[in-house]
């Protein structure tokens, strides 16, 4: 088991080695940075200076070498929207990220796992026919149009909860559940369908021939050896709850990291995206290694055959 | 024996029981109409070609047919004096296990992969005997030793792929066995496994019969394991039971065209032949049913009568019965010939 995790993080490692190198290759494809930041009227005295001060004219893998070590000693650059470091920022802005992400993952895993587990116990009632149509709407709607339908309903209609913004535990219920509606829908297609297979073997008739309640197969028994499908797929919520945060952060006006990017690339600020494109990178890649070590965990044959 | 002690001694009597699939294609009809009993240490076989309706009539007695496709739709299995047809799910849960077990075919999927075999057993135990843990260890340990498992302590902490085919029979059946129940149903138990480890396996389960008095319902297609194994076997074909007796009497005499075919079709050493016999056509479908004889379409035998009735069934011995048309006194046709034992066949 400490062998496949220390494999896991090298292997983790190297990702983000590649990742740094692409996020670096595409601010220099993107064009000349200081173009962007620069007006025509400076002269070239000027950008010349500024090119040497920030050490652009050097060639481009010492330029790299300098990204990363900056970049290790947590030195992200300074933003010029803002005219504050990077980190200073985006350790402003992350809690509330992080806070509206997991609720939105606790209100996936608290509807899916049921809905999905009793859709496949009550396989073609009428249940089971309710949460495909919950499925496919989650699936295919767009995040955005859950958000504002929501908030059409909920706040402005109805007048239950805020419309946006940042406060007590009711301004996070519409976005929260808005982030998560489409994993929602995912997982819960996935859990159903990994527990009919799982219904259908031999483990489970055995169970049943030794008399254990029915209750206890279904969530003993099956739901374990169930899990196992949409844990892989854990990875993939992440990365949904990523672009999906860019998303609704900016239509219920969240102050997270997703708002501060849209707020970023519209005033051309490349340092604050590129620095949060390697953040979320860096996220990615941590989930994926702690999804394969819950996968060992819950699956014993893949601890032992590393 | 006299009658009365026959009576005592009946663990399980099965009357007419009828297991139905309805699928919305038509109604297969698996077990049509089967009756048989089962005496205390007693080994019945059941015998047949696949998809005859064999573990169906397993799972019927366990009342596990799958749903909501399979349902029993007429009969009696009736179960040390009560008929379990009539008991409610809650009820049933005290019957699998505890009175009724089962082992199936394939020890490689019968585990579930992410417990521990400890874990497995314990619960199976934990069903029968509510006690702490550490008392339940120890039970658990006796239940793998029972069955001949080496180093047991060490072994409860194992997961299933971490043991080889035959060890996971054995601990498939220490969960059947676990809550001494007074059937087992043997569900081609060594179908899985291979030749040598079949015979470990066999003897493992005669020895415990031994000791505990289990009666054991022994389905297999396999003769040799039959003579092996079994007291009295019933021959099974199309969904009925076609001819059933004493394991000797279905082996030096038997009646019914489909029976004799069957055993002239196992290969014996001591003959060279250049083809194998084989029955000619295929079984009907439980689909389909023919209205006569279902095994008349390829009954060497058969007559117009056998096409038009099913046979009702003829006593040629104390136990020995066969449902066969040419085997009744009446019969005009060609008669069935003597059946010859080949020599050194049984052994």
């Amino acid at each position: 088991m400490q062998r496949f995790i220390v494999l896991r993080i090298l292997q983790g490692l190297l990702a983000v080695f590649v990742i740094s190198l692409i996020v670096f290759a595409l601010s220099r494809v993107a064009g000349d940075p200081l173009a962007a930041i620069l007006d025509d009227e400076a002269g070239k005295e000027q950008i010349e200076r500024l090119r040497q001060s920030w050490g652009l004219d050097k060639p481009l893998h010492v330029q790299y070498f300098t990204y990363m070590r900056r970049l290790l000693t947590g030195d992200l650059g300074v933003s010029f929207r803002w005219d504050r470091p990077v980190l200073e920022l985006i350790a402003e802005r992350l809690p509330a990220t992080i806070q509206l992400s997991a609720f939105a993952l606790v209100v996936t895993g608290i509807i899916a796992f049921p809905i999905g587990v009793l859709s496949a116990v009550k396989k073609d009632s009428w249940f089971d026919a309710g949460g495909k149509m919950f499925a496919i709407l989650g699936q295919s709607a767009p995040t955005f149009a859950v958000g504002l339908i929501l908030m059409w309903v909920f706040a402005v209609q109805l007048g239950w909860l805020p419309t946006s913004g940042k406060g007590g535990i009711k301004h996070i219920i519409l976005p929260g559940f808005a982030l998560g509606y489409y994993n929602v829908a995912a997982i819960m297609r996935l859990t159903r369908s990994s527990m009919l297979d799982v219904l259908d073997t031999e483990y489970v008739k055995l169970a049943r021939i030794k008399g254990i309640p029915e209750w206890k197969i279904v969530w003993k028994h099956c739901f374990r050896n169930a899990l196992i499908g949409p844990l892989t797929y854990f990875s993939l919520i992440f990365a949904i709850l990523i672009t999906g945060s860019v998303v609704i952060e900016t239509v219920f006006a969240w102050p997270g990291l997703g708002l501060m990017v849209i707020e970023a690339i519209n005033s051309k600020d490349h340092i604050v995206v590129q620095a949060v494109v390697m953040l979320f990178a860096l996220l990615y890649v941590g989930i994926n290694i702690i999804t394969d070590i819950t996968y060992a965990y819950v699956d014993p044959r893949i601890r032992y055959n590393q | 024996m006299t009658a009365v002690q026959t009576a005592t001694d009946t663990i399980l009597e099965v009357n007419n029981l009828k297991t139905y699939i309805f699928t919305r294609a038509a109604t297969v009809k698996a077990v049509d109409g089967i009756s048989f009993d089962l005496k205390k240490g007693e080994t019945l076989g059941i015998v047949g070609e696949s998809g005859c309706g064999k573990t169906m009539t397993a799972l019927s007695l366990l009342r596990l047919v799958p749903r909501p496709a399979g349902r029993i739709v007429e009969g009696e299995i009736v179960l040390n004096g009560e008929d379990i047809l009539q008991k409610s799910e809650d009820e049933m849960r005290d019957v699998r296990g505890r009175q009724i077990s089962m082992i199936l075919q394939d020890p490689q999927t019968s585990l579930n992969p992410v417990f521990t075999i400890g874990n497995q057993l314990r619960e199976a135990l934990g069903i029968a005997h509510r006690e702490n843990k550490s008392s339940m260890l120890g039970r658990a340990v006796d239940a793998l030793r029972k069955v001949n498992v080496a180093a047991p302590e060490r072994r409860l902490d194992d997961y299933p792929h971490q043991m080889s085919g035959g060890m996971k029979q054995r601990v498939v059946g220490a969960i059947a066995m676990s809550c001494e129940p007074g059937i087992i149903i043997a569900d081609e138990p060594t179908t899985a496994l291979d030749v040598t480890i079949q015979l470990q396996y066999l003897r493992l389960l005669k020895e415990i019969q031994a000791e505990t008095g289990l009666a054991i319902i022994f389905i297999t297609h396999d003769f040799g394991v039959v003579a092996r194994m079994c007291d009295r076997v019933a021959v099974m074909y199309a969904g009925r039971i076609i001819e059933q007796g004493d394991v000797r009497d279905i082996f030096s005499r038997p009646a019914h065209p489909y029976t004799q075919a069957l055993i002239n079709s196992v290969p014996k050493l001591e003959e060279r032949v250049d083809r194998l016999y084989s029955i000619e056509g295929q079984p009907p479908l439980l689909s389909n049913l023919p209205e006569g004889c279902r095994f008349a379409p390829r009954c060497p035998y058969v007559s117009d009568r056998c096409l038009e009735t099913y046979p009702t069934s003829i006593q040629l011995a104390e136990a020995h019965h066969a449902d066969c048309w040419a085997l009744h006194s009446d019969w005009e046709g060609t008669p069935i010939a003597e059946y010859v034992a080949p020599t050194g066949t049984t052994g």
